[in-house]
């Protein structure tokens, strides 16, 4: 019974005049896009300086600011007022300034002082520049350090020497963290969206009518389905390996059989909430809206953009019931880490119960008769 | 002679509004049993829930010898159906559609494809074997919808306003296919308001607000109402009608 | 045309409108969607998506574990950024623990360490981070550094080390550094086009596929007082959706309108006719309702998450994304937010953005219009 409703479905998706394109030309135009978009890398931090000291030291310090290649020098200004005029109408991101007196009181007093004032609209943005500033600054004071003082004493200066790993990703590519994510929101999109209006479109057209009438399964129905879609899935994530591979040149440290083991799950899971969704709804509006929202939220609360553990702690919960963050766990742990199903087995369990209790839901709001 | 179909005051209320009420009769093995009434009167409700399409609120309904409220899964084994929604797949070719109902059915593919043949060289209809639904002018895509609804040889085919919207040369045509069908022991559920086609039927019912208020033979309802013909039968009855569509 | 003609026309209008609404408000589920939806974002945005990176899990491997150790590894756990969660006893088990995501970051002692701090010499410490994000590796390795930073600073001060120079850093409009004061801006863009663009195109489209669209069309309104009529509860709407936003970013969010409610407003209302544009432009390109939506959902939500700088700057993309940018109606009207709203600076320094608003407002009412009359042709 089940080959011929699959044949059906299959024939039906390759015979609408839209599905098919959007399957090849969606991953594609949003694998370009995306990656190149989400980039949260902060960089190119614009900065005016107020030098009101004009001395060879702070001169040294600007110099020094400028070389740094998170910096760009853009601006300077006579007062902090007219500084803050730079920040107002966004030429400028920091403002320095250095206060008069700051060679001499570094020379008398041993101690100067340098202001930073950042615009934290951007939280991210203000807090990494001034915490960037304030190294380039310590670094500046540690080399006027060494140069003045001649003999270098290990008893006057208590130092640390602290040496940073950077592991599983040494050139700090924000590109190979997000492209395997990436994959996950397009495979949810197109694999949670199509069902969610496909079961409704058949109640629209009245052809559900003539299949209620059969004595065929209600799992069966489910099952005839969900395949065509975990197809396309898989159709949609191999096109998205290429184009990580031979665009961003990103490929999985670990084994891509993982990978496919595991979306064949999450397919699953995500696909069967469409179609609960679609048994739901009465119209493909309804349908589309109602997706629309949980999709929002799931995507938001999956760790894509931001990271789950920062998130405060009623919010964590919430999260424990979102199918997306396993998968992005799974896709760059096995991507960026090279861990194997020995590593995933929260994410194996997690996923696989996804997948029964949408998908028996699924099967349970499908009703044959009112 | 063996019954096929029975209620016994099956009633389906949507709130306070109560669709079929209360109505009780008994069809028999190889009738054509013909199903009257204004639009709005609650025949399309009272056929859905024959063909467990829909739960009864209340009374009993046996259908191919299996409760419909209990059973409605062995039922849709025994029935064929037909909706007044025309509802093939349009994006599907004739042929498929067939050999999808069919295969549901539980037939063998070698089976579907040799009855698949001689269907549509008895409708004539060989040339269009290759077409898709949506491109059949209506009268075309009724009869493939009913040769599709007993392509299965059910016991019983439920018809919901079959010959809607078609000149009467088709409905002809259609009347013929009946015929054959009830020939060869299907029995025949159909609901219409052409009072014409009411005359072909071996019994009729006359729903009125969800009730039935006559069921006999064409012939002796005339007799009964002192009418020519089955339309001033039921003009008779549904002057009675409190509530109505139009 | 005499008054009472226009008194007929105007009472037809506003019958048509009441329609509109009506049928609107049948479909409870969407209306609650639509009402829930700003709501349900600017909770998650204010509280559960955040940019900052606290409670980052840490684990330890320390073979001195004397006076200076347990000091930073105090002073760690102490801070919001850290949270202690293994201590490890050998390099050996660094790849497991990543491995299985079980920790962001490991700091690991050298020998010996108080006794090199203090008089030796080379105390080391590496700190290894987790960098699948490049980003919280980097803030990560900040924290840390400037904690060990100032651990060491402690013992210069007490030690009087010469040459300091003290940063003393101001953190403008948003001194707690809440990403809420970033997102906010941007959700009200991303729901304003959606409900003004999307709805607006969906609502239109379904009448031409229920073939109710011919029947308004032969009858005496003016086709342009139709597409009006269908717009205004869209527009109720998202003025709704406005103050809902406002009221929570002020009141849950405690993110202040630091400008003029009335700039706000202005700036706002343009936007809205912005949307509304495109929204009537998309009904005129699409002929069924799922192409409507995947129509808006694709060239008109996604760039406004992505592109906006809502989300990420967009100084930081490749160049031929940022000129894209500047055609997203949704990225000026986040910035003239961000100034006037989180600034607080007057309506002359949003210039720039309201004119293009209005350019852009121009523009598609003229292409949507032409484009509407060629159909009726």
């Amino acid at each position: 019974m089940l080959k011929f409703l699959l044949e059906k479905e299959f024939k039906q998706i390759l015979r609408d005049s839209f599905l098919p394109r959007m399957i090849f030309v969606f991953p594609v135009v949003m694998m370009l896009l995306l990656p190149n978009a989400a980039n949260m890398e902060v960089k190119d931090i614009n900065v005016c300086i107020v030098d009101n000291d004009h001395s060879p030291s702070s001169e040294r310090l600007i110099q020094k600011i400028g070389a740094s290649p998170y910096f760009h020098i853009t601006s300077t200004a006579p007062s902090y007022r007219q500084g803050m005029e730079n920040i107002e109408n966004e030429t400028a991101d920091v403002i320095v300034e250095i206060p008069v007196f700051f060679d001499k009181s570094l020379e008398k007093e041993s101690a100067a002082k340098v202001f930073i004032a950042s615009n934290a609209v951007n939280g991210t943005k203000g807090g990494l520049g001034s915490s960037y500033l304030s190294a380039v600054v310590a670094d500046f004071s540690s080399e006027i350090r060494a140069e003045r003082i001649q003999v270098v004493d290990h008893h006057s200066s208590p130092a640390i020497t602290t040496a940073t790993t950077y592991a599983f990703n040494q050139s700090l590519n924000f590109k190979r963290f997000m492209v395997p994510a990436i994959m996950v929101q397009l495979l949810t999109i197109l694999c949670g969206f199509l069902p969610a209006l496909n079961i409704v479109s058949e109640k629209e057209k009245g052809t559900i009518e003539q299949l209620n009438v059969t004595p065929i399964k209600k799992s069966t129905f489910i099952l005839a389905k969900l395949i065509p879609f975990w197809t396309i899935g898989f159709i949609v994530l191999s096109i998205c390996f290429l184009l990580g591979r031979y665009i961003y040149g990103i490929y999985p440290e670990g084994s891509l059989l993982t990978l496919y083991f595991f979306a064949g799950i999450f397919l699953l899971a995500i696909s069967g909430m469409g179609l609960l969704i679609s048994n739901s709804s009465s119209t493909l509006q309804q349908a589309m809206f109602v997706m629309f929202f949980f999709l929002v939220i799931l995507i938001l609360m999956s760790g894509l953009f931001t990271p789950v553990s920062s998130m405060p702690q009623w919010a964590q919960y919430i999260t424990i019931f979102n199918p997306l963050k396993y998968f992005i766990e799974v896709m760059r742990m096995v991507y960026l880490k090279g861990s194997t199903i020995k590593d995933l087995t929260t994410q194996l369990y997690a996923l696989l119960s996804f997948m029964i209790v949408l998908n028996g839901w699924a099967v349970m709001s499908y009703r044959k008769n009112s | 002679m063996k019954i096929v179909i029975q209620t016994d005051g099956l009633t389906k209320q949507f709130g306070n509004f109560t669709a079929v009420d209360n109505i009780s009769f008994k069809v028999q093995k190889g009738e054509i049993f013909g199903f009257l009434g204004a639009n709005g009167a609650g025949k399309t409700t009272a056929m859905r829930m024959l063909c467990g399409l829909s739960l009864p609120t209340s009374g009993k309904g046996m259908v191919a010898g299996y409760d419909i409220e209990q059973e409605p899964e062995k039922v849709k084994r025994s029935i064929g159906y037909m909706s007044q929604k025309f509802s093939l797949y349009e994006d599907l070719k004739v042929w498929e559609n067939i050999r999808l109902f069919a295969g549901i059915y539980g037939m063998k593919s070698k089976d579907i494809a040799l009855k698949t043949d001689a269907l549509l060289k008895q409708l004539g209809f060989e040339s269009e074997r290759d077409s898709y639904v949506k491109s059949l002018p209506l009268g075309w895509k009724q009869k493939l919808a009913f040769s599709v609804a007993i392509f299965h040889e059910p016991k019983i085919v439920f018809l919901d306003e079959p010959t809607g919207g078609v000149d009467p040369a088709t409905r002809r045509q259609f009347w013929e296919l009946i015929y054959e069908a009830a020939d060869r022991g299907i029995t025949v559920f159909v609901t219409t308001h052409y009072m014409d086609e009411a005359e072909y039927c071996d019994r009729v019912s006359i729903m009125v607000d969800g009730r039935i208020d006559a069921l006999d033979t064409p012939k002796s309802l005339k007799n009964q109402f002192n009418a020519n013909n089955m339309d001033e039968v039921f003009h008779q009855l549904a002057r009675k009608a409190q509530r109505s569509d139009n | 045309m005499n008054l009472y003609q226009q008194f007929i026309r105007g009472s037809q209008f506003w019958a048509f409108v009441k329609k509109e609404f009506r049928h609107i408000m049948r479909d409870n589920r969407t209306v609650l969607i639509l009402l829930g939806m700003p709501i349900v974002e600017i909770i998650l945005f204010g509280f559960a998506i955040t940019t900052e990176v606290n409670n980052s899990k840490l684990a330890i491997l320390d073979p001195s574990n004397d006076k200076a150790t347990l000091h930073i590894v105090r002073e760690m756990e102490a801070s919001k950024y850290f949270n202690v969660v293994k201590i490890i006893h050998s390099t050996s088990e660094i790849a497991t623990v990543f491995n299985r995501g079980e920790v962001d970051m490991v700091i690991i002692f050298g020998n010996d360490f108080n006794e090199k701090l203090n008089h030796t010499g080379g105390a080391q410490i590496q700190l290894v981070a987790d960098a699948t994000n490049p980003n919280v590796a980097v803030t990560l390795n900040n924290y840390a550094s400037s904690i060990i930073l100032q651990y060491q600073m402690e013992l210069m001060m007490q030690q009087k080390v010469p040459y300091q120079i003290k940063p003393e850093i101001k953190l403008l409009y948003n001194p707690s550094m809440k990403s809420s004061f970033n997102f906010v801006p941007g959700v009200m863009g991303m729901i304003l086009m959606l409900i003004c663009a999307m709805m607006t195109s969906i609502s239109i489209v379904r009448e031409k596929e229920t073939g109710t669209m011919e029947v308004l069309l032969v009858s005496p309104m003016k086709p342009l007082n139709i597409i009006i009529a269908k717009a205004v509860p869209y527009l109720v709407l998202s003025f709704v959706n406005l103050v809902t936003i406002l009221l929570l970013s002020v009141f849950v969010l405690h993110v202040p309108v630091a400008g003029s409610i009335f700039s706000l407003t202005l700036v706002s209302i343009i936007f809205i006719l912005v949307s509304l544009c495109l929204g009537l432009l998309i009904s005129t390109i699409s002929d069924t309702q799922v192409a409507a939506m995947l129509i808006s959902g694709m060239a008109l939500m996604m760039p406004v998450m992505l592109l906006s700088g809502m989300m990420f700057p967009v100084e930081n993309m490749p160049k031929p994304l940022q000129v894209i940018s500047h055609l997203i109606p949704a990225k000026w009207y986040i910035m003239a937010v961000k100034k006037i709203m989180i600034e607080g600076l007057p309506l002359k320094y949003a210039l720039k953005e309201i004119g293009v608003l209005c350019l852009m407002a121009v523009v598609l009412i003229g292409i949507s219009l032409k484009k509407f009359k060629i159909r009726l042709e």
